[in-house]
């Protein structure tokens, strides 16, 4: 069975008389280990694909089932402790809270989690470690280059071991140089068996991934 | 890291901002605090005033007579089976349940006696306890200290044709005029004052008294409770409370504190609204730390405990700074706003633990509807990335 089935998802957004469908039916199926990209352009509803795939936003009609579990069936916060649990983000715009250093940054999905501080700082060092940012521990975001802050926002996402790494256009702020170290890290988390779908309109990006899924309009194109 | 962190964090990073909240609440705590015990050590010292100024407890011989005099006429009364208290009796008042809040207890005996060819009143008194009661009088010339020492009233000096230093002969023995009041305008102006026990002999009332005033320092005790208690003691006299200094000293005390108490409702109110505006503003600027928060499966209640752990951070110190900052101003501000030069500040625990419980309660109220405005924010509209 798939990590991840989208089933005939549809996302309709309403503004006044206005009614936008941002998803028309979608239907993605994933494995566990995969590498997915989803591209498409500006419009195309790729990013409420990820949200609703991040548990964050209530498809109109449709199921989205992550492993066994049917996430828009869960009631009340249990959807929030998923997401805790089984999920890590990566943000377009990396989104570290600025007043907390890199070490404190990545140890921000453990702040919920009964763990002993020490269990918690170790597993943050370890997850900035793997991004190759062991020596930066006490920086502030502000004192980082924008390739360091994004790996800090990685750090966070895979410090909770989740089972799906959700990454929205990770290298659009970043020069090409360090987009290119960024998926390359990317890539050596799937090899050590991260499950990563990524949302991203470079195509060169693509190139990094298992499969690219391709959004138009709300539907799937084609997945190649 | 636990979410006391986060918001520890928060409040070191946004220094200017939670300096205006903790100064806001602190002088809203600190005015309250200062009103509250200027308000109590004001009453104190008007109470202590008014207790020193003037007897609030009237002890009568018991009688079926019915006074017939107004404004100041008499035109005599009909009394009969009058009794008599003895001086001895008035002992017991010391021995009541609230004998601590009897501060002067002043025996008089009153007789008519011809001095000069002049019919005057000779009231016999302790001249200590009668001068700490009447503080108001004014004495030209000294203070009655011997036995013999007279103070008379300023009409009773001038239709006597005396003044201090003066001898007066009455009934047959020599008696020095120590002093001569100034004018009172009340009664006391055309009196003739003398020691208790020398008025009791000229009189013929050996150990008899007419009546007793009595102050009662009663900031802690009713002064009903008093009455009755001096009542049981000395069942032969008539013990009633002089309503009038009673209620106008309890209603002066009682709009006091009303004024003082609507001062502090206006402060707690605005106190609140800048709470309110700080912390919403907090909440507004966050809305992306907040929607990150979310995101990574942090629980509406999780959000709910970094904002109200925050305010309740600023609320504690704001309430310890207000009480200090408040203490200060009263402090301050007493010899000001006190009738009396050695009035003191009261120091109540009450306030202390009440200002920082104030300051915590108006903190965490004020910012419940914030926190609750965090928590329920949609990650996806709070990243706008998503």
């Amino acid at each position: 069975m798939a990590l991840i089935e989208i089933k005939n998802v549809k996302k309709l957004y309403t503004s006044g008389e206005d009614t936008v469908e941002a998803l028309r039916g979608v239907d993605i199926s994933i494995e566990a280990g995969e590498f997915i990209t989803i591209m498409g352009q500006s419009g195309s509803g790729k990013s409420t694909l990820l949200s609703v795939l991040g548990g964050m936003n209530h498809p109109t009609t449709g199921e989205v089932e992550m492993a066994g579990v049917k996430l828009y069936q869960l009631p009340g916060e249990k959807l929030a402790d998923f997401r805790a649990q089984n999920l890590g983000f990566v943000f377009q715009s990396f989104h570290l809270i600025p007043y907390l250093t890199a070490l404190e940054n990545v140890m921000l999905p453990l702040a919920i989690v009964k763990m002993k501080s020490s269990e918690k700082i170790d597993a943050a060092k370890c997850a900035l470690e793997r991004v190759g940012l062991g020596g930066k521990l006490d920086r502030l975001p502000n004192q980082l280059s924008g390739g360091e802050q994004e790996r800090v926002a990685i750090a966070r996402a895979i410090v909770n071991n989740p089972h799906i790494l959700l990454a929205d256009e990770p290298t659009g702020n970043l020069d090409s140089k360090t987009s290119e170290e960024v998926m390359a890290l990317f890539r050596e988390l799937n090899d050590a068996g991260q499950t990563v779908v990524m949302v991203t309109h470079n195509p060169e990006n693509g190139a990094y991934s298992d499969r690219t899924i391709s959004l138009r309009d709300g539907m799937v194109l084609e997945q190649a | 890291m636990q979410l006391h962190n986060i918001s520890i964090n928060n409040l070191k990073r946004r220094k200017a901002k939670m300096a205006f909240l903790t100064i806001g609440l602190t002088v809203g705590i600190a005015t309250i605090v200062t009103l509250v015990t200027l308000t109590r050590s004001m009453s104190s010292d008007i109470e202590r005033k008014m207790d020193e100024f003037g007897a609030n407890i009237l002890i009568t011989p018991q009688s079926n007579g019915l006074a017939m005099n107004y404004g100041g006429i008499s035109l005599g009364g009909v009394t009969f089976d009058q009794r008599e208290i003895l001086e001895s009796d008035l002992a017991k008042i010391k021995t009541i349940k609230n004998n601590k809040n009897v501060s002067a207890v002043s025996p008089k005996v009153l007789g008519g006696i011809t001095v000069n060819n002049h019919d005057v009143l000779l009231v016999g008194v302790h001249f200590e306890s009668e001068l700490k009661m009447k503080q108001w009088w004014k004495v030209f010339g000294s203070e009655p200290k011997e036995d013999h020492d007279l103070l008379l009233g300023t009409d009773a000096a001038k239709v006597l044709n005396v003044s201090p230093g003066d001898k007066l002969t009455i009934k047959g023995e020599s008696f020095s005029v120590a002093g001569v009041l100034d004018q009172t305008g009340s009664q006391d102006d055309s009196l003739v004052f003398a020691s208790l026990s020398k008025a009791q002999k000229m009189l013929g009332k050996e150990g008899k008294i007419t009546l007793a005033e009595v102050a009662a320092l009663c900031s802690g005790c009713p002064i009903g409770d008093m009455v009755t208690q001096i009542a049981e003691k000395i069942p032969d006299a008539k013990v009633s409370a002089i309503q009038q200094v009673v209620e106008g000293r309890l209603k002066a005390l009682d709009q006091f504190k009303r004024f003082s108490y609507a001062m502090a409702g206006v402060v707690v109110f605005i106190g609140s609204l800048i709470v309110f505006v700080t912390m919403m503003g907090s909440v507004n600027e966050r809305t992306t730390e907040i929607g990150v928060f979310r995101a990574i499966g942090f629980r509406k209640s999780h959000i709910m405990r970094i904002i109200l752990f925050e305010a309740a951070l600023v609320s504690l110190l704001a309430g310890f700074l207000g009480y200090a900052f408040g203490l200060g101003g009263a402090k301050l501000a007493l010899p000001f706003m006190a009738e009396s030069k050695n009035a003191h500040l009261i120091l109540d625990t009450t306030v202390a633990f009440g200002s920082i419980g104030l300051a915590l309660t108006l903190g965490l109220l004020a910012s419940l509807y914030p926190a609750l405005h965090a928590s329920k924010m949609d990650p996806t509209e709070a990243l706008r990335a998503l």
